[in-house]
This record gives structure tokens, C-alpha cells and sequence, in this order.
């Protein structure tokens, strides 16, 4: 059995994979999508919303929303699994 | 009932409810007036942050400032919402580990010592009190508006509601009276949003709307982009601004938001650190229902007042263009003498001049809802200014009691502790008051600049806190102060030594005041990592606590270790 310290090595290790890649999604699709290749997205419709202008004011803001809660559940699975969660 | 009495009941009431709950969540103990005694639900805490977050700048006027910048107005979106992200994944769950009361208490432990812990409370009290002399100043106008009484009357009755609860109920009872200002405020921005969204798009669900298209079949975006070209604007969905310019303006928004401390002490006030992330979520679902709605209300409201404005005939205008030419919120100016009113870019030409609080204020008149709609949106604006101007008190009067007070004079009784936080309290009520009834002219420059301010000096110094184990007190204290001196010193320079330089062709990389935070954040960051490669690693006991605070078991109630 690995010891405590291990233990707590690979659980923060885990914890840093998982906010790395939530985090890419933040930067994707706010700073990507919404306004570094705004233009090239706004060629793509989205309904009456060009797509790079949807990005910029409303779809970004709807993913932020959806990676917390991703965040929450995949946190609260980790710490179960690895025998730190509160009571 | 006329509008004046219908603005009168609603604001009485919901007035009322706001002195009831106080009464009924007084705090007893300076662990309630700090943190709410560390047990609310992660869907109140969530509920309640948004009010504290939701100004009245973000109700009243963010849509009218996205009507008239357009995609440039992107940033006030993704800038105060993706920080919430930031907040959620790299600072709330380990503060809330952390188990203190306050953001300079951490720095001042994480960093053992209180020279750190004096710059902190100096940050914490600068931003805050830029930003709580906007919301009294926006109760005030709020009052004059609906009310009609004088702006200078409005702030004595704010201040006399914000005295009474946060003095008494410090945390708890701010933290439950704005769980009902924002219930109050979301239902009195919606309302007319969802009645303009059906009447322009036939699609009451404003975001849709927003995508939707107008009477004749064209998309509405489409049809706006195409009216404001002809009468000589940029187009509403694309930029003036530098793509530079708009990345570093966000990115200083966002990281500013995840550095406010009257935003990161409300973590502080959940049991658990699960509670932390979920309450986060929450918060920023509240808050996206405001957000993703603002740029439907600014679109809506440009497309209507271009369409019931321009060249139409100065005596058939609607009658709600009437009513607010009187608080001079909108004038009407016949250069050409043809009777028709002109709207063009040319500012010479424009005989229409439109101020962007409009949008919102108006918008129950505008959609020709009945009168207490308009009563309901007054109410609506005051709690959004009401809940943030409370929650940036308890940062000041705790700043001042404990992290000032306690931290040299650590013998003083808890009785004793929770009179001064009172009295500062009272203290900073009376000094926003003041500074509501006489602004600084430049008051509303500062409030975005606080942001870049907490960007710059907070956020650096919290996350490596956090995520290194090896980041010093040399390292932390010249690493903020860097940042703050460099941010300030940009701004002060472009903003009142020099503003006539103040464009693109003179600023550092094309990065404007309101965007240079982010640059103070990363010369932080090198100069914070820099240092403290090259001085002494901090002493065990704090590295310890560093790897405590990574794990959530055993986080228990926020207390005085």
C-alpha cells in the first residue's frame, strides 16, 4: 500500500490534470472562439447569430457555466476515490 | 395607479422585506458578522453572491453600454462571468480549506508576515471603497429618477437601509436579505426583456430572441448591423477595437473578478469545501440568467429607438421619448429645421442623443407594459445597488477590525472585536455616503480600474499561494506591490497626467488602461517567482499548510485558529 504521502502526491497530481483541461476549454472558448478567431467563425451561422458573435455573447458565458459543474462532479468523484471527502 | 405610486409600494415593500430579514438574522457572534457563522447552503451562498456581484452598473447599465459598443461590449460579458470559472477551479475550495475569515488573512499566514498583511488590507480597502462610492452614487440617482425626490436624499435613505442591515446583521444578515434582492432583481429584469424579446422576435425567451429575426423575415442581428451601416455606424457585430486590446481587457476583467475580496469572502461562509465548487456554480448560473439577457436587451433597445426615432416626425415620436426627455436621459435636437429627427454617426448632423442607462431603465415603457412593471424595475435597480454596496461595507469593516485591529492588538475581547467591526462599519457607510452626494469626477473611471487593481495585486499572490509551496514573503510583497505600482502608474498617467495621449498609437503594446491590469498580473506573477527563487524557501510550518489546504477532508468552520 502506497504511503499517505504518495497518496496525496497522486490525488493533487490528478486535481491538476483535471483543471488543466477545464481551464483549456475556458480559454477555448472564450479567448478562442469569442475573440481570436471571431471573424473566421463569424463566416458560420447559427441560426439568425454568426457563430463567432454567438461565441462572444452568449455561448462562452453558457460554457463557463457547464465547466464548473463538470468540475464540481469530477472533484467530488476524486475525492471520494481517494478517501478525502467531507463527511 | 399612476407610476409614482406603483414605484412607491414596490419600493416600500421590498424595502420592508429587507429590514424584516435583517431584524430576523441579527449576528450575535464575530464569527456570524464575518462569515454568516460558516452554515449557509451552497444554493443561498450561490444566490446571494450574485446579488453581491450584480451592481447597479451591471443592471442599469451594461445593456445600454453593449447597445452602443456592440461586439466590443463582448467583454463586459465573457470579462465578469469567465472569472467565475477562475474563482471556482483555483481559488474558492482552498480558501475555503484555509478556514479564515478574510483575503488578507491568508495572505498575512500564507505569507507570515504582517507587512504582507498590511498590503493586503490596503488593496482590499482602495478597491473596495472605489467601488462602493459608484453604488451610492447609483441608489442616489435610482431615488431621484423614480422618486423624484433629490439625488442628495436618495443616498441618505440608502444610506440609512445599508446602515441598518449591515451594521446589525453584518454577514448573516446581508448574506439572507440578498437572497431576496436577488430574487427582486432578476424578476424585474426579465419581465420587460421577455415581453420586448416576443413583441420584436415572437420568441419570448430573450437569448433566442436575440438569434431570432424580426417582422419581415430578416435575422435581427442581420437587420441591425444593416440600418447602423446606412445611417454611417460600424456594424453591431463587429469590433473597433484591436484584437489586443479586447483579449487583455477581458482577461483583466475576469482575473480581477476572481481577485475582488467582497466577492471571495462569500466562500468563506459555506460549511464545506464541496459547498465552495458547487456554490460557485450556482452563483455563476444566477448570474448568467442577468448576463446572457443584457446583450438581448441591448440589441432590442437599439433596434427599437433607431426604429421609433429616425426620420420620423419630432411631434408623432412615442410618448416614452417624451417622458424621458425630461430627466434629460434623452434630447431631441432639430438642427436641420426639416421636423424629422436625424440619427447618423456624424456628430454634427445627429439630432438625437440617447444616454445608455436608457435601455434598461426605459424598457417597461418602451414595450408599453403597465405601470407597475416600471415601479418593479426601480425596485429592481435598487437591490442590485443596494446588495453589492452592503457586501463591499462588510470587506471594509472587517478589514478594518480584523485584519487591522485584531492583527496588533490581538488581546481584544470578542465583544469587543464586533463593536469596532460595527463602528467601521457605520464608519465606511458615512464615507460612501459622502462620496455618493459628492462624487469625484472621477468615480466612474475608477470602479473598472479596480478590477485591474485586484487582477494585479491579489490574484498573482493567492494562486501561487496555493499552488507552490515555494513561493516566499520577499517573493509575494514585491511581487503585489510591483504590480500595483506599475498598474496605477499606467493608469494615473493616461487618465490625468496625460489624457489627451490616451489612444492606441501611445499605449504600451496597444494595451488600454482598462486592459493594462493583465499585464501587472503576469509582471507580478515573474517578479513574485523571480525573488523567491532567490531567497530563503518559506519555513516548514507553512509549506505544511500549503499541502493542507490541497485536501478538502477536515475543513470544518471558518474560525480563529
Amino acid at each position: 500500500m502506497p504511503s499517505q504521502n504518495e497518496k496525496m502526491k497522486a490525488y493533487w497530481r490528478k486535481n491538476l490534470q483535471t483543471l488543466f483541461i477545464l481551464l483549456l476549454v475556458w480559454f477555448a472558448v472564450s479567448f478562442g472562439c469569442g475573440i481570436l478567431f471571431v471573424d473566421q467563425l463569424n463566416e458560420i451561422r447559427l441560426g439568425g447569430y454568426k457563430l463567432g458573435f454567438w461565441f462572444a455573447q452568449q455561448g462562452s458565458i453558457f460554457a463557463f457555466v457547464i465547466l464548473i459543474f463538470v468540475y464540481v462532479a469530477r472533484m467530488n468523484r476524486l475525492d471520494r476515490e481517494f478517501d478525502v471527502d467531507e463527511e | 395607479m399612476e407610476i409614482l405610486t406603483w414605484t412607491y409600494i414596490l419600493v416600500g415593500i421590498s424595502f420592508a422585506l429587507y429590514i424584516g430579514i435583517a431584524i430576523w438574522s441579527r449576528a450575535g457572534s464575530t464569527q456570524e458578522f464575518y462569515v454568516a457563522g460558516g452554515g449557509v447552503s451552497p444554493l443561498a451562498n450561490g444566490m446571494a453572491t450574485a446579488a453581491d456581484w450584480m451592481s447597479a452598473a451591471s443592471f442599469i447599465s451594461m445593456a445600454g453600454i453593449i447597445s452602443f459598443a456592440g461586439y466590443d461590449g463582448s467583454v463586459y460579458l465573457m470579462g465578469w462571468t469567465g472569472g467565475y470559472v477562475l474563482l471556482a477551479l483555483l481559488l474558492a475550495p482552498y480558501l475555503r480549506k484555509f478556514g479564515k475569515f478574510t483575503v488578507p488573512d491568508f495572505v498575512g499566514d500564507r505569507y507570515y508576515s504582517n507587512t504582507a498583511k498590511v498590503v493586503a488590507v490596503i488593496c482590499a480597502l482602495f478597491i473596495s471603497f472605489t467601488y462602493v462610492a459608484g453604488q451610492m452614487r447609483g441608489v442616489g440617482i435610482v431615488f431621484s429618477r423614480y422618486l423624484e425626490v433629490p439625488i442628495e436624499w436618495g443616498v441618505v435613505i440608502g444610506m440609512c437601509i445599508v446602515f441598518f442591515y449591515a451594521v446589525l446583521g453584518g454577514m448573516k444578515g446581508i448574506t439572507y436579505t440578498q437572497v431576496a434582492q436577488y430574487c427582486v432583481l432578476i424578476f424585474a429584469y426579465m419581465v420587460p426583456a421577455i415581453f420586448i424579446s416576443m413583441q420584436l422576435t415572437g420568441n419570448p425567451i430573450p437569448q433566442l430572441g436575440l438569434g431570432g429575426e424580426v417582422a419581415d423575415g430578416t435575422p435581427l442581428l442581420d437587420k441591425l448591423d444593416g440600418v447602423l451601416a446606412e445611417l454611417g455606424f460600424a456594424a453591431y457585430t463587429s469590433g473597433r477595437k484591436s484584437i489586443t486590446d479586447i483579449f487583455m481587457i477581458t482577461l483583466a476583467l475576469m482575473v480581477g473578478t476572481a481577485g475582488l475580496p467582497h466577492v471571495i469572502v462569500r466562500f468563506f461562509t459555506v460549511p464545506r469545501v464541496k459547498d465552495a465548487r458547487l456554490s460557485a456554480g450556482y452563483a455563476l448560473v444566477f448570474i448568467a440568467i442577468l448576463y446572457t439577457t443584457a446583450p438581448a436587451i441591448a440589441a432590442f433597445g437599439m433596434y427599437n429607438a433607431i426604429d421609433s426615432t429616425s426620420e420620423k416626425n419630432i411631434s408623432g415620436l412615442p410618448e416614452w421619448i417624451s417622458t424621458w426627455q425630461k430627466t434629460n436621459l434623452i434630447s431631441v435636437e432639430d438642427k436641420n429645421g426639416d421636423g424629422k429627427v436625424q440619427y447618423v454617426a456624424d456628430p454634427v448632423a445627429n439630432e438625437l442623443t440617447i444616454d445608455r442607462d436608457i435601455m434598461v431603465l426605459a424598457s417597461p415603457e418602451i414595450a408599453q407594459l403597465p405601470n407597475w412593471v416600471v415601479g418593479l424595475v426601480a425596485a429592481g435597480a435598487m437591490a442590485a445597488a443596494l446588495s453589492t454596496a452592503a457586501g463591499l461595507l462588510l470587506v471594509i469593516s472587517t478589514s478594518v477590525s480584523r485584519d487591522l485591529f485584531k492583527t496588533f492588538k490581538p488581546e481584544i475581547s470578542e465583544k469587543r472585536e464586533l463593536r469596532i467591526a460595527r463602528i467601521a462599519a457605520a464608519g465606511a457607510v458615512l464615507l460612501a455616503g459622502y462620496f455618493g452626494v459628492n462624487p469625484p469626477g472621477f468615480v466612474a473611471q475608477v470602479v473598472a480600474f479596480a478590477f485591474g487593481l485586484a487582477a494585479a495585486s491579489f490574484f498573482p499572490v493567492i494562486i501561487m499561494g496555493i499552488f507552490s509551496s515555494r513561493i516566499n514573503k520577499e517573493g509575494a510583497i514585491s511581487g503585489m506591490i510591483t504590480g500595483l505600482v506599475f498598474t496605477i502608474g499606467y493608469i494615473i498617467y493616461f487618465k490625468f497626467i496625460s489624457p489627451e495621449t490616451n489612444n492606441a498609437e501611445y499605449w504600451w503594446f496597444g494595451v488600454s488602461p482598462e486592459g493594462i491590469g493583465s499585464i501587472g498580473m503576469i509582471l507580478n506573477f515573474i517578479v513574485c517567482v523571480t525573488i523567491s527563487k532567490f531567497t530563503p524557501a518559506p519555513p516548514q510550518a507553512v509549506q505544511d499548510m500549503v499541502q493542507e489546504i490541497r485536501i478538502p477532508r477536515g475543513a470544518g468552520k471558518a474560525q480563529d485558529h
